[in-house]
């Protein structure tokens, strides 16, 4: 029994078919990439991963339960943490109070009205910060950081709650080349030290081919070629659709 | 059957007004994104403004006699368009920069304006308008008389929302008003004036207004409450329609024409709750309007700024103010007292709006429910049960955190502005339920004699004891935003997408919050009631949740003092200006003034100096 | 620094404007002060000549030398029709301008809400135009009268004529809120008494101000009444009227309108006023005895403008409170006026008024006839003055509805 299953996934916006039939497993511990040309359906697999939106058919499994069709805060309790695209984060918040949240929320303590958050948890939340290696801008205000800095704020956001399945959505957009491959590297350690299994997307195909244990390739909603980076380097259709543009 | 008929066809030409200045309305909102509250200031002006123009033109003899009226109309229609630009360019421009919701409140400055000004103008007697020439009289319809200006507004609707359409589709900047209207980047993307486009939809949006006006006229007339008797009625057409869809405006304009004029037949006593019953049933089952779109998931109601734990100096000055308060009753005379504890109701009240407004990004304009729904809890425990005030205070708690829950809990699913509407249908039919009650409400004229028990009935003391519980309440709401609960909030309103990823229930906190904030108001309710000794529908109206969100953006959304900022500087400002001869133009002025100048609101225009002034490292 | 320095002022700013507003407390002059509250923005076609006919009563009896040895002075503010704010003015009133006494009133609510105060404070509060009956019945107080006649009391006066008229079928249309739901009531009940035999085919109850008229005349002549009794006014009463007139609902009809004949209701309607509607009002033109010809000419002399019914009601408001202080010789302790003004009777344009002692309403009374247009103006012909008094239900009836003190 893998970490994560997916079988016969499916979503369709009015009549465009966004993911079509789409099966795939990764085991913890294991870095999977998905790769494709923009539209191909990448982000909405992730949307139905992480319950932001709901498959048309299909079934998602963690460790062997059905999560289908879950809504995102049941997903996440479940132990699924993910970071977007678009990067989201509380912008009125600092970059620790943004962490401390979600630590709050992952040990139920986010009800309370009896006191102040101010200081809790706060050496858990600045291992996190420095562990993404943020710390030194914990008191500023996420909607003034840069772009790159957001990104490694959803890092921290997605483990605080130490979760079993990372989804990352192009994780280190809008970062200089250097930092990106110490991002990759941070990420890979984690996966590996704490046995997390790792779904990313990536534009940039060195990071994928250094990093990823295997590699999937959608295109138009379908996944043409699943397989080590190797085996995919190698598939002529993969070369044709995808790797032959780039 | 000749009556049903007619009725039908009574029904249509009652909704040519409502779609006339509905679609301007939905118009100004589709492309500005400005809910434009003054739309009814056009809609009375468009009246007067072809009345005088009637009694001024010339009649020529025979066949052209009635050209000077229907001249009037439609020059009436243009004059009122150009005082849209007018009130756009001077009031609105300058604040198109501030957070979104903001301009609200310099359309209430505009209301209170125009009101003064056409009493000034026109007087107040109520004037009859003047018959249609060539239109007298009537027609008769399967047995059953049908006036015959009816037939031409009947005729009126389909043809202004063809034309309409056809601006829309065939002109470059019909395409551009749809395309601002579907998406405001985009056109700014495509490099044009968004200035000029929104001045010209203002131009349109206020002419379709002042035509409503005019063309009612040969129906009824012109007076000065015109303004407030479109207000609701105008929204809910448009929200109903769909904030921004034209059509959708043309189908719910039939929709409540009809409803009314078969309510009327069917179920006589129902008119005042009609219109908003079928408004929330409409957003309960589909949030977005019959033609509207839905608000993005991830759309903050306005661009929320840090809260900031209050530093020193804060806690000074709110000290010295709470020692000033504390000592009042023995420097002041006792109607000093009087007005203070009406200060402090309204900034209890005012910061329980905000505690949804601002940490929780749902602007209601609905909140007078929960005010007056205290105030009738407490009174009504007292009336009725006879309980003492220490049990009615408690029971206006209790009592508007209940209607809370029950509103709270249709309106949290729906985001922005349709969140908004609802919240004010409810609070309309909250509002008709008390009026029309009187067995047990009094109806309209309330409920009497419930003052504070003996050991309280004393000015001074009463006056400690709202100070003790408002500073309470206020001290307590403040408190939230910075505890786990609060942070949750505050979460949920940054990015809901995110707030649900990370295991928040938003919709659910966002209940939990409205609850509160309910409470917290029948608490100002409730003082309220034993400080006036009678409590009447007026203070569940929608003027009065209209005071709270005035305080509120005039005090400043995005701050933590902002409310009893507001309330404070609101309330006396009214009580000072409203012993003057048109007091309102004065207050209208001054809050526009105040916008202008305080775009983030008082409290957070003095934060934002300091802050300044600290970044300079001085 | 300047932080602490605007957030003091700020502080310091709300504490002095406080303090500055507490500072001049007025001491209690010689002449007495009247508190006159109304709704002067709100509905200022009806509370302008209201407050013009109390300046022209004030300056006849200060000309005059006062009233019991005093001047009288007038303090007037606006109430914006809201309860709540009534009561705050009130309360400044009471305590800094030290008013001997409250008056005014446009809107019931605010009648009611003023009469539950002046119980609470001691102060005497006369209430002059407040229509709804409970004012001096269920909700009524020791502290609290009421000059003009009562929404039961004038609606009684409609159904005396109406019962004569043989009308069977009855339909209704008032206003959806407590003084079209009173004047409903009380005249179908004293209708029923005159003749047991009517019956009441239609109801309709039109929003205040928002009435959709076309579809409330359809509605009403689908019910084929003989008679229609109609509440409403202002705006709605101009659509309804016109309504009528186009959809031919009043051919063939006897049609009642309650206050209708108020020089404020009918007026700004001109040619198109309906006529040979049987109401209540105030033919101001027509009513030739002396004491009105002196009131109608001093007024259109004083203002330039004829009298309303407002005018009469706030001139007959200022007299009352002369003629109180002259039976207390210019004393205004609160229990001496209340005894005072049980019983007491002045002189008015409409002849002699007194206030009850049994529930503080006075007799004042109205003019009933039918409208009629004569040289384009609307008016009313073949009218009479109803006594108040003898409009009124029995003493023991009145007693069942007001509580004992």
């Amino acid at each position: 029994m893998s970490l994560l299953e997916v079988a016969g996934l499916r979503k369709a916006f009015g009549g465009v078919v966004a993911v079509d039939d789409l099966s795939f497993a990764l085991d913890a511990g294991r870095m999977l990439a998905m790769i494709g040309p923009n539209g191909a359906g990448k982000s909405t697999c992730f949307a139905m991963l992480g319950g932001q939106l709901r498959p048309d058919r299909g079934s998602v499994r963690l460790d062997g339960r059905a999560v289908t069709g879950w809504p995102a805060r049941r997903i996440w309790r479940a132990g699924v943490g993910r970071t977007f695209q678009v990067t989201r984060t509380f912008g009125s918040m600092s970059v620790f109070d943004n962490v401390q949240t979600v630590v709050l929320s992952h040990r139920r303590r986010l009800r309370s009205l009896l006191r102040s958050a101010r200081g809790l948890y706060r050496e858990e939340v600045e291992a996190l910060l420095e562990t993404v290696g943020i710390a030194d801008q914990q008191a500023r205000v996420c909607a003034v950081l840069a772009y790159g800095d957001l990104k490694r704020v959803e890092l921290a956001m997605a483990l605080a709650a130490r979760p079993r399945l990372l989804l990352m959505d192009e994780p280190t957009a809008g970062m200089a080349p250097a930092e990106r491959g110490a991002l990759m590297r941070l990420i890979e350690g984690i996966c590996r030290e704490r046995a997390l299994g790792v779904l990313f997307t990536e534009h940039d195909m060195d990071i994928v081919f250094e990093h990823a244990d295997e590699i999937m390739v959608l295109a138009r909603g379908r996944a043409i070629a699943h397989g080590t980076p190797a085996e995919v380097r190698a598939d002529p259709q993969v070369q044709a659709v995808y790797l032959g543009e780039a | 059957m000749g009556l049903f008929v007619v009725q039908f066809l009574t029904g249509l030409s009652g909704a040519a007004s409502l779609f006339l200045v509905a679609s301007g309305l939905t118009l100004i909102f589709g492309v500005t994104r400005i809910v434009n509250f003054a739309h009814g200031s056009f809609y009375m002006l468009g009246a007067y403004l072809a009345l005088s123009l009637i009694e001024a033109l010339p009649v020529p003899r025979g066949t052209w006699g009635g050209a000077p009226f229907w001249a009037a109309m439609a020059a009436a229609a243009l004059g009122v368009g150009l005082i849209g630009v007018l009130v756009e360019t001077i009031v609105l421009k300058p604040i198109y920069k501030a957070p979104e919701l903001f301009q609200l409140l310099a359309t209430f400055g505009v209301i209170l304006v125009v009101q003064d000004a056409a009493l000034w103008t026109w007087g107040a007697e109520d004037r009859l308008g003047p018959r249609a020439p060539g239109l007298r009289g009537s027609i008769e319809v399967m047995g059953q008389r049908m006036p015959v200006y009816d037939l031409l507004l009947i005729a009126v609707c389909p043809v202004v929302l063809a034309g309409l359409l056809l601006l829309f589709r065939t002109t470059r900047w019909g395409i551009l008003v749809r395309a601002a209207t579907a998406d405001r980047q985009m056109v700014a993307a495509l490099g044009v004036d968004q200035r000029w486009l929104f001045t010209s939809v203002f131009f349109l949006g206020s002419c379709l207004a002042g035509l409503g006006g005019a063309l009612q006229l040969p129906k009824g007339g012109a007076d000065l409450a015109m303004d407030f008797g479109i207000v609701a009625d105008m929204f809910v057409v448009t929200v109903i329609g769909g904030m921004g869809s034209i059509v959708g405006a043309f189908l719910a304009a039939l929709l409540i024409g009809e409803l009314r004029a078969f309510g009327v037949l069917f179920f006589p006593e129902s008119t005042l709750i009609l219109t908003f019953l079928i408004m929330a049933v409409v957003l309960v089952l589909r949030p977005q309007g019959l033609l509207g779109r839905a608000e993005p998931a991830d759309a903050p109601g306005h661009d929320a700024e840090p809260v900031r734990p209050a530093d020193r100096t804060w806690r000074i000055a709110v000290s010295v103010l709470l020692a000033a308060l504390l000592a009042l009753p023995m420097i002041a005379d006792p109607f000093v007292l009087v007005l203070a504890i009406d200060v402090l109701v309204m900034a209890l009240f005012a910061a329980s709006l905000h505690a949804i407004m601002g940490p929780g990004g749902m602007v209601s304009f609905g909140h007078a429910a929960f005010f007056g729904g205290g105030a009738y809890a407490a009174a009504l425990a007292v009336v009725h049960l006879g309980a003492p005030m220490t049990a009615a205070l408690p029971a206006g708690v209790v009592g508007a955190a209940l209607l809370a829950a029950v509103i709270g809990f249709f309106c949290v699913r729906l985001r922005g502005v349709y969140f908004a509407m609802l919240t004010l249908a409810f609070a309309q039919i909250a509002w008709s339920i008390v009026f029309q009650w009187t067995e047990v409400t009094g109806g309209d004229d309330g409920l009497l004699g419930i003052w504070p028990a003996a050991w309280a009935a004393d000015r001074t003391r009463y006056y400690y004891l709202t100070l003790a519980l408002v500073t309470a309440g206020i001290a307590f709401l403040r408190f939230a935003v910075f505890t786990p609960f609060g942070r949750g909030l505050r979460a949920g309103r940054d990015s809901p997408v995110r707030a649900e990823a990370i295991g928040i229930d938003v919709a659910r906190r966002q209940w939990a919050a409205f609850v509160l904030a309910g409470a917290v108001a029948g608490l100002a309710g409730g003082l309220y009631v034993f400080a006036k000794g009678s409590v009447f529908p007026d203070e569940m109206a929608i003027p009065r949740s209209f005071d709270g969100l005035m305080m509120v953006l005039l005090g400043g959304v995005n701050t933590l003092s902002g409310p009893w900022v507001g309330a404070g500087v609101f309330t006396s400002l009214q009580d000072w200006l409203s012993r003057m001869p048109f007091w309102r133009l004065t207050l209208g002025c001054s809050i526009i003034a105040l916008v202008i100048l305080f775009p983030q609101g008082i409290a957070g225009f003095v934060r934002q100096r300091a802050h300044r002034h600290r970044d300079r490292g001085s | 620094m300047t932080r602490r320095r605007t957030a003091l002022a700020l502080a310091l700013g709300t504490t002095l404007g406080l303090a500055i507003a507490g500072a001049n407390p007025s001491a209690a002059a010689d002449p007495v002060r009247i508190g006159d509250i109304n709704s002067y923005t709100r509905m200022a076609a009806f509370t302008e000549p209201y407050r013009m006919g109390m300046e022209l009563a004030l300056a006849e009896i200060n000309e005059a030398g006062g009233a019991g040895g005093r001047m009288l002075e007038l303090v007037s503010r606006d109430d914006a029709g809201e309860p709540g704010e009534a009561v705050k003015i009130a309360e400044e009133m009471i305590t800094r301008d030290r008013v001997a006494l409250l008056s005014g009133g446009f809107f019931s609510n605010v009648g009611l809400a003023l009469a539950s105060l002046a119980e609470q404070r001691g102060v005497l509060y006369l209430a002059g135009e407040p229509l709804a009956d409970s004012l001096v019945w269920e909700d009524g107080n020791r502290h609290t009268f009421r000059l003009r006649p009562s929404t039961w009391m004038q609606a009684a006066m409609l159904a005396r004529e109406a019962a004569a008229s043989g009308a069977r079928r009855w339909a209704t249309i008032a206003p959806n809120y407590a003084y079209g739901k009173d004047a409903v009531a009380a005249f179908k009940a004293v209708l029923s008494e005159l003749q047991p035999e009517v019956e009441f085919v239609a109801e309709q109850w039109p929003a205040l101000f928002k009435i959709d008229a076309g579809a409330e005349v359809q509605a009403l002549a689908a019910a084929r009444p003989d008679a229609i009794y109609n509440v409403t006014f202002g705006t709605d009463m101009a659509k309804f009227a016109r309504e009528g007139e186009d959809r031919g609902l009043f051919e063939d009809r006897l049609v009642l309108g309650l206050l209708g004949g108020e020089p404020e209701y009918i007026e700004p309607l001109g040619e198109d006023a309906p006529i040979d509607w049987l109401v209540t009002g105030y033919p101001w033109s027509k009513i030739d005895t002396a004491a009105h010809a002196a009131f109608r000419d001093a007024y259109i002399e004083k203002f330039d403008d004829h009298p309303r019914a407002g005018s009469l009601v706030g001139y007959n408001v200022i007299k009352a409170i002369g003629a109180l202080l002259e039976k207390t010789g210019g004393d205004t302790a609160t229990d001496g006026m209340i005894e005072a003004m049980e019983d007491l009777t002045f002189e008015t344009p409409v002849g002699p008024v007194t206030f009850r002692a049994i529930d503080h309403q006075s007799t004042m009374g109205a003019y009933v006839g039918y409208t009629a247009l004569e040289e384009g103006r609307p008016t009313m012909r073949d009218w009479y003055y109803a006594d108040g008094a003898d409009y009124l239900p029995d003493d023991e009836a009145v007693r069942a509805r007001r509580p004992a003190e």
